[in-house]
């Protein structure tokens, strides 16, 4: 069989519609943007409760201060920007504002990863990940799909603590529907196999979807995990799988520095170490072009995960 | 221009004026004795904060020591984290915790960090010591007294040096348009940064006209003066149209003869002989002073 590419919603429309739902839920929830609401899709909310709206201007940091002290006083902000400028410039606001006093602020980003596409290296998030990660206290959440993003950046904002999740902008292929339950912080077995065993995130979980049916044609047989919480890792899925099947391909839109692979490959190494490629974008920046034709120049197809799998698995001892 | 009733002729016969210099007095001994004690942190910072602190601390803030939490209790973000012995000085001496766990400043497992950090200690609003990011955690609180149809105000404390860091003019350009006259900034202008006068590293004059042209109400104040910052504080509180800025003219290192204008004194803490010798200064008794410098290795 071959695996169907149905578009889906992109993952930040997906945040629109789960603001609104919680606008109605919630009445601490309030949304601040830094006036790229309407491509991080705030905007939406904006409409339904311009009371509880506030665009903040184009000046990330403030917008980070505002929010710690919202938070401080029992709100529940959620700030959004494109993932390159609210963790690049609000990092330092993040980590003192935000991480260090542990405070109720959901980070949600739009514009991750190099899917961006026309907009060019500028625009494209391939280090939010790593800074993230290295602000102790927060969740990290990067979800694959539209059901999946509306569902997981909805059980955020009752989520104890900062939780920083990461959408994109480029329409998504569909892996889940209404009816799928998530779990911050527990991966999922989307396939299972003995040979080896495809982890992903965002964009790249369908991406390792389409690897394994190629391998499964040439007669390997994959495992896949959709890993769309980053921190806390579920640890006890990953071990169990580098039990069984021995070799990993971590697939990420995302520089092979600080994130997914570094993450999974840190657990392993020192619990149980098998043989990990990583599939990423190298150390360098992307540039101006179609996502998809993105995606083949940087490294980011099925294909190269295919070629990750056989490489990884003749490094099995 | 926003407009604002004049209000610092109403001076509250009920103050009591020699209460409130005898607790400043304490307060710049406990400075003293925490920062030879633990032997680093801010000593000039600290003692030209204290003044402003007192006046907020034992005359206007709504709070209650017994119930930090409160949820109507007015707000202070000490953006200046640096100088927070002086921060830690009044909300002990308001009731907040023991004043003897004063004297554990900077030491390993001390709720005393040696930035104040909200989540070890009562009575913190932010946690800082990252320069620039008070007034933004301000703005915040304002804006959820507004949402929250709230009447509590949000004081924020800086120094002349954050006026460097780029995020104090968002802050200040975000809070004038959206007109939050339920916040106050108190900047403690003690014209020295840890390299230098502030003159000197990079001069932010003309200060009290950049406030202005960013839309805030501006008063000019000696920082030292109970009076005078008793009827800032009034004035700022009136405030129906902006945010107020209160430009504390200060002296670093203010009580302490040889810290002050002494930028040595910006990081550095006392010796065991300087302690002694400021505490004499602050009229501390004898035994006292022997027993804290017995403490300092």
């Amino acid at each position: 069989m071959t695996l169907e590419r149905k578009m889906g919603a992109a993952t930040r429309d997906a945040y629109g519609k789960a603001l609104v739902e919680l606008g109605k839920e919630n009445p601490q929830v309030l949304v601040l943007d830094a006036d790229l609401s309407k491509s991080t899709r705030t905007d939406v909310f904006g409409k339904a409760f311009p009371d509880r709206f506030i665009d903040i201007g184009i000046q990330e940091s403030n917008l980070v201060g505002i929010a710690s002290g919202l938070a401080s006083c029992g709100k529940i902000p959620f700030i959004s920007s494109f993932a390159c400028f609210l963790m690049c410039k609000g990092y330092e606001q993040l980590r003192m504002g935000v991480a260090f006093p542990k405070l109720n602020v959901k980070v949600v980003t739009s514009h991750g990863g190099i899917s961006v596409g026309e907009d060019g290296a500028s625009q494209q998030s391939i280090e939010d990940f790593a800074l993230a990660l290295t602000l102790p206290n927060f969740t990290v959440i990067v979800p694959s799909d539209e059901f999946a993003a509306k569902f997981l950046i909805k059980q955020s904002a009752a989520y104890p603590g900062p939780v920083y999740v990461r959408t994109g902008r480029s329409k998504a292929p569909v892996i889940y529907n209404e009816q799928t339950r998530f779990e911050i912080g527990k991966g999922i077995l989307l396939r299972s196999g003995k040979d080896v065993t495809l982890i992903a995130n965002g964009l790249m979980v369908f991406e390792a979807l389409e690897a394994a049916e190629i391998l499964k044609r040439e007669g390997l047989n994959a495992s896949v995990v959709d890993l769309h919480t980053l921190k806390p890792l579920d640890e006890a899925l990953l071990l169990g799988q580098a039990h069984k099947t021995g070799a990993f391909v971590t697939a990420e839109e995302h520089l092979v520095f600080g994130g997914l692979g570094s993450t999974v490959s840190g657990l392993v190494s020192q619990n149980f170490p098998i043989p990990v490629e990583f599939v990423g974008v190298n150390d360098t920046y992307a540039e101006s072009g179609p996502p998809d034709e993105l995606f083949k120049k940087y490294g980011l197809t099925a294909n190269h995960i295919v070629q990750a799998a056989k490489k990884v698995i003749s490094r099995k001892s | 221009m926003p407009n604002q009733t004049e209000n610092s002729n109403k001076v509250n016969e009920k103050v009591d004026w020699q209460k409130l210099a005898d607790t400043a007095l304490l307060v710049r001994r406990d400075i003293i004795k925490m920062l030879g004690i633990a032997g680093s942190g801010h000593p000039g910072g600290s003692l030209s904060s204290t003044d402003i602190l007192v006046l907020l601390y034992f005359h206007f803030l709504k709070h209650d020591p017994k119930n930090p939490k409160w949820p109507d209790r007015d707000r202070l973000i000490f953006s200046k984290g640096h100088g927070c012995p002086a921060l830690y000085s009044v909300l002990a001496r308001s009731g907040y915790f023991k004043e003897e766990l004063l004297l554990t400043l900077r030491k390993l497992g001390s709720p005393l960090q040696g930035h104040p950090d909200m989540r070890k200690l009562p009575g913190i609003e932010a946690s800082t010591g990252s320069l620039g990011q008070g007034l933004s955690i301000g703005i915040g609180c304002a804006l959820a007294a507004r949402f929250d149809k709230k009447s509590f105000m949000t004081y924020v404390i800086t120094s002349d040096g954050e006026l460097n860091e780029g995020q104090t003019w968002e802050a200040a350009a975000f809070a004038s348009f959206r007109k939050l006259s339920n916040l106050v900034m108190i900047l403690d202008y003690n014209q020295y940064q840890l390299s230098g006068r502030t003159k000197d590293i990079l001069d932010m004059e003309p200060v009290a006209d950049k406030w202005r042209a960013f839309g805030w109400l501006v008063k000019e104040i000696d920082g030292h003066s109970h009076q005078e910052i008793f009827e800032a504080i009034q004035w700022a509180q009136a405030s129906k149209s902006a945010p107020s800025i209160i430009i504390a003219h200060t002296t670093k290192g203010k009580g302490v003869s040889f810290m002050e204008n002494n930028n040595h004194f910006h990081g550095v803490a006392p010796t065991r002989d300087e302690t002694a010798k400021a505490l004499k200064e602050l009229g501390e008794n004898e035994a006292e002073i022997q027993r804290i410098v017995g403490m300092i290795k």
